[in-house]
């Protein structure tokens, strides 16, 4: 029992910090928001050098080797740098779901290549119906040996703009059916959205798309069952780091604001937002690391552990990115002050794979209620 | 991070449960939690029923053998020297089998307080009598005009030769009616600042001139008393530390587990029960989960809140292991778990709508439900039970200042 960070957890921390702290500047986060691409090819190409793309993968398949608790801690000083780009999406996109599911072919094929920054995955499971449960599955998918072509329409891709191959979830007479799909062919059509992050998301039109069948005919649900467990737990983990800068630079301010000829921090109105606020970053940040720790260790109660964490922190840390505004009064909403920018993102995340209410309901079912 | 057992701690837990199976008295055992006020040991061993009162003696007993009446204490002075997370696993079992604790603040606050600033003859003379149950200690600090204020208090010591004269009020003097003594923090130096003349005391409670007077709370319980002082003549070699320097007597924090994670047990029981309660038929007749989503999330809510209690609870123990002093972490859990209790009761009244109106008399209807109340009003009584937890030990908005302040830096109102 140590809810501490271990001595690679603190290098890691420590050595992300730094490196996003140059590399990764408020300014580069702005200029990624109105970039076509929104991520920066120098930065991926470092960052792949830093060994993050390959965190996860085993060092047989040219990665690093470090466990999923490592990745979050990653994951936390991304949150806080608001690092652009398809990071999570060829993370928890591509590189787990083909070391969960993939075959040793598919393996050898993605994985090395992942880690060296060379190839973009995203993850294409949600539709216009923009659910996260099986029934939101409705793109055909067309077995045939180890080929699967998919026809229909994937929504809220995330990166779709940049990736190489995309993850599709379809439907086969099986079942949910995954295929790995390059993007680089006339059956894939990608329209970018624009969004409140300044994120890059699409709808992916997918007409006669050809891949490679991923895991099973049929399979398809069951495997990505891991994959969006992870998914969704990364999604707290940036929210974490997220939330922990916007309270940071909130209080800050709270310090060197004055009215009333003194900082605005003595008034309990204030503080006792402060104090709220560092309640909420800390309970996400220990449920995070709990879900994490339940994944990586494999407990029995993980799917449960993960619903509880999305659910909390998606809540937390609105509250936090909220009480973030009203403490910075006026300045908070104009676009050249950096608050703002946590502000967007949150809730993105905050949506991501369920949002509170969503995952409030599986742990109801689950408790039995 | 790591959420399991050691091998140690795993060794640890296995012998806590095995002594609490093997030892602890059937009236204790399978408690039907009540949200009533549970007066438990202190009050059995006070207690007109024979029955009561051999277990409070059988469990005192079980407990001393191990040194585990004050399981934090150092072994030299009698307790069992555990480790931060020894303690913690300690309190968790107790907490789980909801064991009633033994020794009460005699236990928990005069004990260390001695430890640490009493003379040899004050240790020898009391240590052991907290340790044999032999007798019960309350805490004379708050007053009609101190409260979170509490440096401001009033009650004044006049030094008479090798007495202490002492005249005043305290008030809220949680089971001073069971008690046997009192250790008080009364001014002996009025015209100092106001820290800084204030003396740590222990007095015996039958010292003539001090009267103690039960105040009925909200719940119709009497959890705490008016503790009244007409000249009372307390022995100078009573004092606890240096004359005036008693403010820092009383605040002292030993090093011993601060965690709180008994309240997340007790929350996460009381959501459990209500699950499984709303599940039978008597539940179905009384609950209204099935009818409002809106409830079951509530319920889901406070389940995943106290996960959180949980895993605050489970930092500070951890910062403790690796010789952390917690800061700002305990504010936090007191706050959060305070206010945590009162959204649980709040959420099972809710679910029993009206059957939440009735208040189960407890003397009347002892371990039987009365007619239509849910869960012999469990909820009902939490509701009221939990009102004082924002308030006692330091209110809530008190530790947000702290969280705020010694925490976060922010600079003082
Ligand atoms: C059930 C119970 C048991 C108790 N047991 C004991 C005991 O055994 N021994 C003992 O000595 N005392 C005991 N107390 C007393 C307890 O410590 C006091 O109630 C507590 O310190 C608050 O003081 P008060 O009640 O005078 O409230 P006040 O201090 O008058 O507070 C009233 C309100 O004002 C707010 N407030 C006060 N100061 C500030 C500030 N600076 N900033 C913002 N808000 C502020 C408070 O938060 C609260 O909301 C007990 C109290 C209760 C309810």
């Amino acid at each position: 029992m140590d809810l501490g960070l271990t001595e690679t957890q603190e290098l890691l921390k420590n050595a992300a910090r730094d490196f996003l702290e140059n590399e990764c500047p408020e300014q580069l986060v702005r200029d990624m928001e109105e970039d076509e691409k929104g991520y920066s090819p120098d930065l991926w190409g470092k960052m792949a050098e830093q060994g993050w793309q390959g965190l996860l993968i085993p060092d047989t398949y040219g990665g690093a080797g470090f466990d999923f608790l490592d990745l979050c801690v990653l994951l936390e000083e991304f949150g806080r740098a608001l690092v652009p780009g398809p990071f999570m999406s060829t993370v928890f996109g591509g590189a787990i779901p083909i070391m969960q599911i993939g075959s040793e072919a598919q393996k050898q094929e993605f994985l090395p290549k992942i880690a060296s920054g060379d190839l973009i995955f995203t993850l294409a499971l949600t539709e216009p119906s923009a659910r996260f449960d099986e029934s939101g599955i409705q793109t055909q998918a067309a077995v045939s040996g180890n080929e699967v072509t998919f026809t229909g329409t994937k929504l809220f891709v995330p990166d779709a703009n940049v990736a190489d191959y995309l993850i599709v979830a379809g439907r086969s007479g099986a079942g949910v059916t995954l295929g790995i799909v390059a993007t680089d062919q006339p059956g894939v059509e990608v329209t970018q959205l624009v969004t409140i992050a300044r994120d890059k998301q699409a709808e992916v039109k997918l007409n006669g798309a050809k891949g490679q069948l991923l895991g099973t005919d049929g399979g398809g649900w069951a495997a990505l069952q891991p994959v969006l467990q992870h998914y969704t737990v990364g999604e707290c983990a940036y929210l974490v780091g997220l939330s922990q800068m916007d309270f940071e630079i909130s209080v800050d301010y709270a310090k060197e604001r004055v009215q009333f000829g003194r900082p605005i921090g003595s008034f309990q109105a204030i503080q006792h937002k402060c104090a709220d606020m560092v309640t909420d970053v800390d309970g996400s940040r220990f449920i995070m690391y709990k879900a994490a720790w339940s994944l990586n260790t494999d407990q029995a109660d993980k799917q449960m552990a993960v619903n509880m964490a999305k659910a909390w922190t998606s809540e937390a840390t609105r509250r936090v990115v909220a009480h973030g505004q009203q403490i910075h009064g006026g300045i908070g909403f104009t676009k050249d002050y950096k608050i703002q920018l946590y502000y967007r993102r949150q809730k993105r995340a905050e949506l991501a794979f369920g949002d509170a209410d969503h995952h409030r309901e599986l742990v109801a079912q689950q408790l039995g209620i | 991070m790591d959420w399991a057992d050691s091998p140690e701690q795993a060794a640890f837990r296995t012998d806590v449960r095995q002594f609490i199976k093997d030892r602890l008295p059937g009236r204790y055992r399978d408690m039907k939690d009540t949200g009533s006020e549970n007066a438990g040991w202190q009050a059995d061993r006070k207690s007109s029923n024979p029955e009561a009162n051999q277990a409070a003696k059988d469990w005192a007993t079980a407990l001393a053998e191990r040194g585990w009446i004050a399981p934090h204490w150092p072994k030299e002075y009698g307790g069992a020297g555990l480790t931060t997370i020894e303690q913690f696993i300690y309190n968790q079992e107790m907490a789980e089998a909801q064991a009633p604790p033994v020794g009460g603040m005699g236990v928990s606050l005069l004990g260390p307080t001695l430890i640490v600033h009493g003379n040899p003859e004050q240790k020898a003379e009391h240590l052991p009598k907290i340790l044999s149950g032999e007798v019960a200690w309350a805490q004379g600090y708050s007053e009609p005009g101190a409260g979170s204020d509490l440096a401001s208090l009033q009650t004044r010591a006049v030094k008479d030769g090798d007495e202490y004269v002492i005249n005043g009020q305290k008030i809220w003097t949680s089971g001073a009616q069971y008690s046997d003594w009192l250790f008080a923090l009364v001014r002996t130096d009025p015209e100092a600042p106001k820290h800084r003349g204030i003396s740590f005391l222990m007095m015996d409670r039958t010292t003539p001139g001090l009267t103690v007077r039960p105040l009925t709370d909200m719940g119709w319980a009497q959890p705490f008393n008016e503790t009244f002082f007409e000249d009372v003549r307390v022995p100078a070699k009573n004092l606890v530390g240096e004359e005036n320097r008693g403010w820092y007597v009383g605040m002292t924090l030993l090093d011993f587990e601060r965690s709180g994670i008994s309240g997340a047990i007790s929350h996460r029981r009381n959501i459990r029960d209500l699950i499984e309660f709303a599940k039978t038929d008597e539940g179905k007749a009384r609950s209204r989960l099935g009818e409002f989503t809106t409830l079951r999330h509530e319920v889901a809510d406070r389940h995943i809140e106290t996960e959180i209690l949980f895993n605050f609870a489970f930092r500070i123990v951890s910062m403790q292991a690796r010789g952390l002093v917690p800061n700002y972490e305990a504010s936090m859990n007191k706050m959060y778990g305070s206010e945590l209790a009162q959204r649980v009761s709040r959420t099972g009244t809710k679910v029993f709508g009206l059957f939440s109106t009735i208040w189960q008399d407890q003397q009347k209807w002892g371990e039987q439900n009365a007619p239509y109340s849910a869960m012999g009003s469990r909820f009902t009584h939490l509701y009221v039970r939990t009102v004082p937890l924002t308030i006692l030990s330091g209110s809530n908005e008190i530790q947000r200042n702290v969280i705020a302040t010694r925490g976060l830096g922010l600079p003082r109102g």
